[in-house]
């Protein structure tokens, strides 16, 4: 199979990568492309086009190499190649393929680099392509950082293209008509009188030819379906109970099993007393392991119940045990030798500061810990036997969970085989691999046997790495009714280096989400400075749904609010004066018109504004609050944002909604406190989110004048904290500066 | 003990304390039904007792007095319940582990209220947990799955 021909500007940034990581990985690393793993077990008559698309006698298959967690990936991916093929979604399989480097994601290099993301300076665009040959020498196969959609917009529309092309040659083969006289439509070559050749049949031909690579991507007037209202593809299984996801799947000769570990996360066990679950009905096995105990059982609530009677002795957290501790830890980190990065300083902080005199302004914020608990517990189903491992469950880094199970029995990584799986939502939850590490533990002691290991609700809420803890500091000043300084100092510990510590990964350099969100801030005060500290690591943590910018964010806007008040100006006035970009701008502009910023409102009401940069994108929310008899109601959001293009559309408002709720909900009412080494907070009584009735009437513009396209899954969740924030002080006159804000207020 | 699920008699040998949900997920291998809590505070497990929404994950199957309903009995894609077309034409679902629960759960209260107003469709569906945020969907879902069985 040749090499599939890129377009333009990749082959600029995979050509300057190229030069710059010959000096790391050899150019000739560089230029390789992968291996198409479709190949690998490519019957007879199967053309394998390129590792997206196969097509056979039996039908159209789409390779979809982002995980669908609910975001809609399957479905969009299948919209980007199908449109370039010319098929309809009705009209082909997808299936999430096998772990493989050719799926190696580019775009995620992008949040990756210490630049701003609208910075397309040299140095910037620079690192961004050696960031992103790192990607593809490693092969990272990365579902995360809202890459989905810019990693595969060129990529699956060019896949699509060289598949059709393809199929066309193979036609002009068959018949003798030139290739110039052919079109393609629904998942056929039609002849110019109107004969269709339908893909399935071209298949054995075209499966002998090279690939067509010199492809013309369509003129995006010409588009069918990226940007229509289209039916996504897993809707009707959604809607009836047949969507299969890694927990309910059943693998033959199939045991069940659950585990308690630490709750003290990370430390061991010591010792354990089962006899009063060992002769339980239908429990034939407890295991004990280094770090908990499992029970093999007929039956999941079997396990589940045999699990309560076991009598444990834990060792120690590896943290401190109590909560207060934690803020004490992080409250100690705004020190020099703690300075992770000064990522901002325009004009001159310390003595704009110096000559304001009365009106310098300070406050200190918080946000908790917060845990990911997404709907679908975390299970696995592995089995081991002496050549080979098979995994089914749903994760966001395939090759990593190849790799470290590999590690783990001392395998090829050939041997591991995963099958990943929808998943019922993940928020970053599946990142991590405890799920897939206990299980493989487990099934090694039942060789032979396939192993499916649910975790107990209970147990993933205390499993769970959770969003990084910190605080801010601000100091800033105004004059004449105008912000004139900010100064922003932000301590968390680093969930990017908690994370990679346990990918055995290490990141170098400063952490660039501790501050992500803050100093990024599009706005040009003249003396405006970001620092951030890196606390040393508590309990572990790690990404939750936009990552830095979920508390940073929260941070910046909410200090900046403060000070316009203080300044006695209009918040989104003075943020339109502030502004200084023309994309931020815009987003701005959008969700004042949309709220009819400054129209009258009733008595006790208010309205409050956010505008956070993350993951390349700006978004503005407006949030609208009544302070009713029986709390603080949120009425409505308005929110805008700009992306470049929106492929689908429907999921795109879904999503966007779905990011308002979960930053607006976690922020109400959710977090993880520590006590004797324990999370408190074991289910969802204690850490629920948004309810239905808690939640506004939510209304999501898409601008689309940035010629980069970008993702949408996290970077509608920074701003909804501190818009939601402002609106309740705009309401009430009481300043929340602590998440989550139910400690401090009611909700209804 | 005899449980009869979507029409279908089923005989099993189970623990009078097994709640139903695990009988019906790992005993006869309906998986419409979903474990989300075990406490009765997500809403994922709901089924119907002749016609009545119900925590599969608290009702002990010893205490099972009727006819059960899971998302499987209430509507196939090939023919789907109002409330399932409703979901499909509003495209609820991201995720979607949740939503067998939030149907089972709209289409036992619209039988009891078929002309909701927005304050009662927001009570009734509150116990419901959305972790994703579909709710402004399951919202209209509502409404255009009322509509539809007034209609019928």
């Amino acid at each position: 199979m040749g090499r599939v021909k890129t377009i333009a500007r990749r082959s600029f940034l995979i050509g300057s990568a190229a030069i710059l990581g010959g000096v790391a990985f050899g150019t000739y690393l560089v230029k390789r492309d992968p291996a198409n793993p479709l190949t690998a077990d490519a019957a007879a008559g199967d053309a394998v086009f390129n590792p997206w698309v196969k097509i056979n006698a039996d039908g159209i298959t789409l390779v979809t190499p982002h995980t669908d967690l609910g975001q809609g990936a399957a479905s969009m991916q299948a919209m980007l190649i199908a449109e370039e093929l010319d098929v309809d979604l009705d009209q082909i399989t997808t299936t999430p393929g096998v772990p493989a480097a050719a799926y190696y994601n580019t775009a995620l290099a992008a949040e990756a680099v210490p630049f701003r993301s609208n910075d397309d300076s040299f140095a910037a665009e620079t690192m961004r392509s050696t960031m992103g040959a790192v990607m593809k020498v490693l092969g990272a196969q990365v579902t995360g950082g809202s890459t989905s959609v810019p990693d595969s917009f060129d990529k699956l529309r060019q896949a699509g293209a060289v598949a059709r092309e393809t199929l066309k040659a193979a036609a002009a083969a068959e018949t003798g008509i030139e290739v110039a006289k052919l079109r393609t439509e629904r998942a056929a070559v039609v002849l110019p009188d109107g004969t269709r050749l339908e893909y399935t049949a071209l298949a054995a031909r075209a499966a002998q030819l090279d690939p067509v690579t010199d492809v013309t991507l369509r003129d995006p007037a010409q588009w069918r379906l990226i940007g229509k209202q289209v039916q996504r593809m897993d809707v009707l299984a959604k809607s009836t109970g047949t969507q299969t996801y890694g927990i309910d799947l059943k693998v033959d000769g199939m045991v069940h099993a659950s585990v308690r570990m630490n709750p003290r996360k990370g430390a061991p066990m010591l010792g354990f007393d089962a006899a009063a679950a060992e002769g339980m009905r239908g429990v034939s096995q407890i295991i004990g392991l280094p770090y908990g105990v499992a029970v093999i059982a007929d039956n999941t609530w079997r396990a589940f119940r045999a699990l309560e009677e076991i009598e444990i002795d834990w060792d120690k957290a590896p943290y401190p045990a109590e909560q207060e501790e934690h803020w004490a830890a992080v409250a100690a980190s705004f020190t020099p030798d703690r300075l992770d990065k000064e990522w901002r300083h325009d004009g001159d902080v310390d003595s704009a500061l110096a000559n304001a005199g009365e009106t310098v302004f300070e406050a200190e914020y918080r946000a908790p810990y917060v845990a990911h608990q997404p709907l679908e517990p975390l299970s696995a189903i592995v089995k081991v036997t002496e050549d080979r491992v098979d995994i089914w469950a749903s994760h966001q880094l395939p090759r990593f969970v190849q790799q470290r199970v590999a590690k783990k029995l001392e395998m090829d990584t050939d041997q591991i085989h995963l099958h990943n799986q929808y998943a019922g939502g993940s928020f970053g939850h599946r990142l991590e691999f405890d799920n897939i590490d206990v299980t493989v533990d487990v099934a090694r002691e039942l060789p032979g046997t396939p192993v499916k290991l649910t975790f107990r609700r209970e147990e993933d809420f205390v499993q769970d790495y959770n969003r990084q803890i910190g605080m801010a500091r601000g100091r800033g000043a105004h004059a004449g009714g105008k912000v004139t300084a900010l100064d922003l100092e932000i301590a968390t510990v680093s969930a990017s280096r908690s994370q990679s510590k346990r990918l055995g990964a290490p990141v170098p350099g400063p952490d660039t989400q501790i501050a992500a969100g803050a100093w990024n801030m599009r706005y040009a005060v003249p003396d405006l400075r970001v620092r951030a500290y890196a606390v040393p690591e508590l309990a572990p943590t790690s990404s939750w749904r936009s990552v830095g910018a979920s508390t940073a964010g929260f941070f910046a806007e909410s200090f900046l609010d403060e000070l316009i008040h203080a300044a006695g100006a209009d918040p989104m006035e003075e943020r339109l004066r502030l502004v200084n970009d023309n994309d931020a701008r815009r987003v701005l502009e959008a969700v004042a018109e949309m709220s009819n910023w400054g129209s009258p409102l009733g008595p006790r009401k208010g309205r409050g504004v956010a505008l956070v940069t993350s993951f390349g994108v700006p978004v503005a929310e407006v949030v609208e609050v009544t302070d009713t008899d029986d709390g603080i109601r949120i009425d409505r959001v308005w929110l805008a944002a700009e992306v470049g293009k929106v492929v689908d559309p429907v999921t795109f408002e879904n999503v966007v909604a779905g990011g308002v709720i979960w930053g607006l909900g976690h922020a109400m009412n959710s977090e993880i406190t520590y006590s004797d080494g324990m999370a408190e907070q074991d289910n969802f009584h204690m850490a629920e989110g948004m309810r239905m009735h808690q939640c506004p009437v939510i209304e999501v513009r898409a601008l689309e004048n940035n010629p980069a396209i970008r993702g949408i899954g996290e970077p509608p969740v920074p701003p909804a904290a501190p818009a939601l924030a402002n609106a309740i002080f705009a309401a009430t006159g009481t300043r929340l500066r602590e998440m989550p804000f139910f400690n401090t207020v009611s909700f209804v | 003990m005899k449980l009869t699920v979507n029409g279908t008699s089923h005989e099993v040998e189970v623990e009078e304390d097994m709640p139903l949900l695990w009988v019906l997920r790992d005993e006869l291998g309906i998986t419409g039904v979903k474990y989300g809590c075990g406490i009765a505070q997500c809403g994922a497990c709901t089924v119907h007792v002749d016609g009545v929404a119900v925590r599969s994950c608290q009702l002990a199957a010893g205490d099972v007095d009727g006819e059960i309903t899971t998302i499987e009995g209430l509507g196939t894609p090939e023919a789907l319940h109002a409330v399932q077309e409703a979901w499909v034409e509003h495209q609820v679902a991201q995720c979607g582990y949740c939503q067998s629960g939030q149907m089972m759960q709209a289409a036992s209260f619209l039988e009891l209220n078929s002309a909701p107003t927005d304050t009662q469709i927001d009570e009734a569906m509150s116990g419901n947990l959305c972790r994703c945020g579909t709710y402004p969907r399951i919202r209209a879902a509502v409404k255009t799955a009322a509509t539809k069985l007034q209609g019928a």
